[in-house]
């Protein structure tokens, strides 16, 4: 469980965050929406520490960001996965050798034991058989799945997700929204995911937090977020014809 | 960003870099890697290099040495000093700065950009320590022996372009290079390539580790980096050897 109370972060005196309060739960994928600027990024990065925030706190499952010795901090940020946009894997090494990495360097297990873990979650992203490849050998969505694994060979507790299905196409997206919300459900992590993909809102939106200019604008879920008559998420979340043709559909099966 | 503040953060990012590694092993890895990437793999060019300048700095002596009142010792002497004092250590630190300092500054820089140090970070692991520590060991222990394999190359290309032109013996070679041998000069020498080995792994890392943008920027950031590694190693040979030899 993720608590945030009042999260404030600004940059060269230009506030971006501007007093946000959410909580997150575990087993449930919670996504984060908002325009282009609406402060999402920092918003993520401020949970996973990459930003320090000016004011408010987070709580991680009773344990207070503000009250951490950097011995705390430690032990969370192990606590902690993360997929980046871009997947940030480690270009030098291989598939096997990207997943090993936190077992290395945080575990004593052997060889064997790494290899035997790493070979467990590369399973359970259905990627078998490419250990010994290097990341530019991969696909963009095998790349992601590489990216989830190691994101979980530690068994995290929180999983932090930024744009994962950016650059893929749909079908590939479909898989890697629905593969997040398996393992969300499967080992009952928190999982937060920071998107624009409107796909993923419907499919896998169980809490969704929508922000604008650096403030909650609006929080539901996938289905409130048909019935909603907040303006701001229906001209972002409704603005291409598809998506108001699937809302329509939708209000006319459940009236 | 004001020179003052480049120079802080330089020495806040030194902090960082001195910590005791998380996993030995992991260290060690990454020391081995390091040793390969920035020094065995810059021996072809620093072998290359010295032979022919040590050649150069031969002929360019023995050329300009018409009186027949010098003794031809000189030039090997000459050489000896020049290769020692000068090109072994300064000349070829400068050249390990465009070749070593390019790669650390880019090779960090895209790691910046493309998130994979945010995804150390994230993982608790000190990035700084991880990336730069091994650069640091690597170019401190290995450089000496590079440097040194320079001055004897420097000193044959020099005894075997004089022999093969025929404008000195080799006698008269060997002679100036046994004449008023100081050993003090070598110390001098390694002195000075410990300093430059530092310069030329840090101030890279310190490019790379701080580039903000996309390709374009680490691209700008690692000419920076040659520039600036270049720039302090003329200023810290000028201040070396005013305090080191006079």
């Amino acid at each position: 469980m993720i608590e945030i109370n009042n999260l404030q972060k600004g940059f060269n005196g230009v506030e971006i965050l501007k007093g946000i309060s959410a909580s997150f739960e575990p087993g449930k994928t919670n996504l984060i929406i908002g325009q282009s600027g609406s402060g999402k990024t920092v918003f993520l990065k401020s949970l996973i520490g990459l930003h320090t925030p000016e004011n408010g706190t987070i709580v991680f499952d009773g344990r207070v960001n503000t009250e951490m010795n950097s011995d705390d901090r430690r032990q969370l940020r192990q606590e902690i996965g993360m997929v980046f946009q871009g997947s940030a894997l480690f270009d030098s090494q291989t598939v096997e050798e990207n997943v090993m990495f936190p077992l290395k360097m945080f575990t004593k297990q052997s060889d064997e034991e790494m290899l035997e873990r790493a070979n467990f979650v590369l399973k359970r992203v259905d990627l078998v058989g490419s250990n010994k490849k290097f990341v530019a050998e991969l696909s963009g969505g095998m790349q992601k799945r590489v990216a989830i694994a190691r994101a979980i060979v530690m068994n995290p507790k929180y999983l932090f997700c930024d744009e994962p299905n950016s650059g893929l196409d749909p079908q590939t997206a479909i898989i890697i929204d629905n593969l997040i919300k398996e393992i969300t459900e499967e080992y009952q992590i928190t999982t937060v995911i920071n998107t624009h993909d409107m796909n993923s809102v419907m499919e896998i939106g169980e809490k969704i937090l929508f922000l604008k200019n650096g403030r909650k604008a609006w929080e539901g879920s996938n289905k409130e977020i048909f019935k909603t008559d907040n303006e701001a998420v229906v001209n972002f979340v409704y603005s291409s014809n598809l998506f108001k043709k699937v809302r329509e559909a939708y209000l006319n099966e459940t009236n | 960003m004001n020179y003052l503040e480049h120079i802080g953060k330089y020495f806040m990012m030194l902090k960082q870099v001195f910590r005791k590694p998380q996993r030995a092993r992991v260290f060690r890895e990454a020391l081995s890697r390091e040793i390969e990437e920035l020094g065995i793999k810059s021996l072809g060019i620093i072998a290359f290099i010295s032979f022919f300048i040590g050649g150069v700095i031969a002929l360019q002596t023995a050329l300009n040495l018409n009186n027949p009142l010098i003794p031809k010792s000189l030039i090997g002497f000459a050489a000896k000093r020049s290769i020692i004092l000068e090109f072994a250590p300064t000349f070829c630190s400068i050249i390990l700065a465009g070749k070593v300092g390019s790669y650390i500054t880019s090779s960090i820089g895209t790691m910046r950009v493309t998130e994979q140090i945010d995804a150390l970070e994230v993982m608790g692991i000190n990035s700084l320590n991880y990336l730069v520590l091994p650069k640091i060991i690597a170019t401190v222990f290995f450089y000496p022996f590079l440097i040194i394999l320079g001055m004897f190359l420097g000193i044959f290309g020099g005894w075997l372009a004089g022999t093969l032109t025929g404008l000195f013996s080799g006698v008269d070679y060997i002679e100036g290079l046994q004449t008023d041998f100081d050993p003090y000069l070598v110390q001098y020498s390694m002195i000075k390539t410990l300093i430059f080995a530092f310069i030329i792994a840090t101030v890279p890392a310190y490019q790379g580790y701080y580039v903000k943008g996309g390709s374009l920027e680490v691209g700008k950031a690692s000419t920076r980096s040659v520039v600036w590694t270049t720039v302090l190693i003329v200023i810290c040979n000028y201040l070396l050897t005013q305090m080191l030899l006079t």
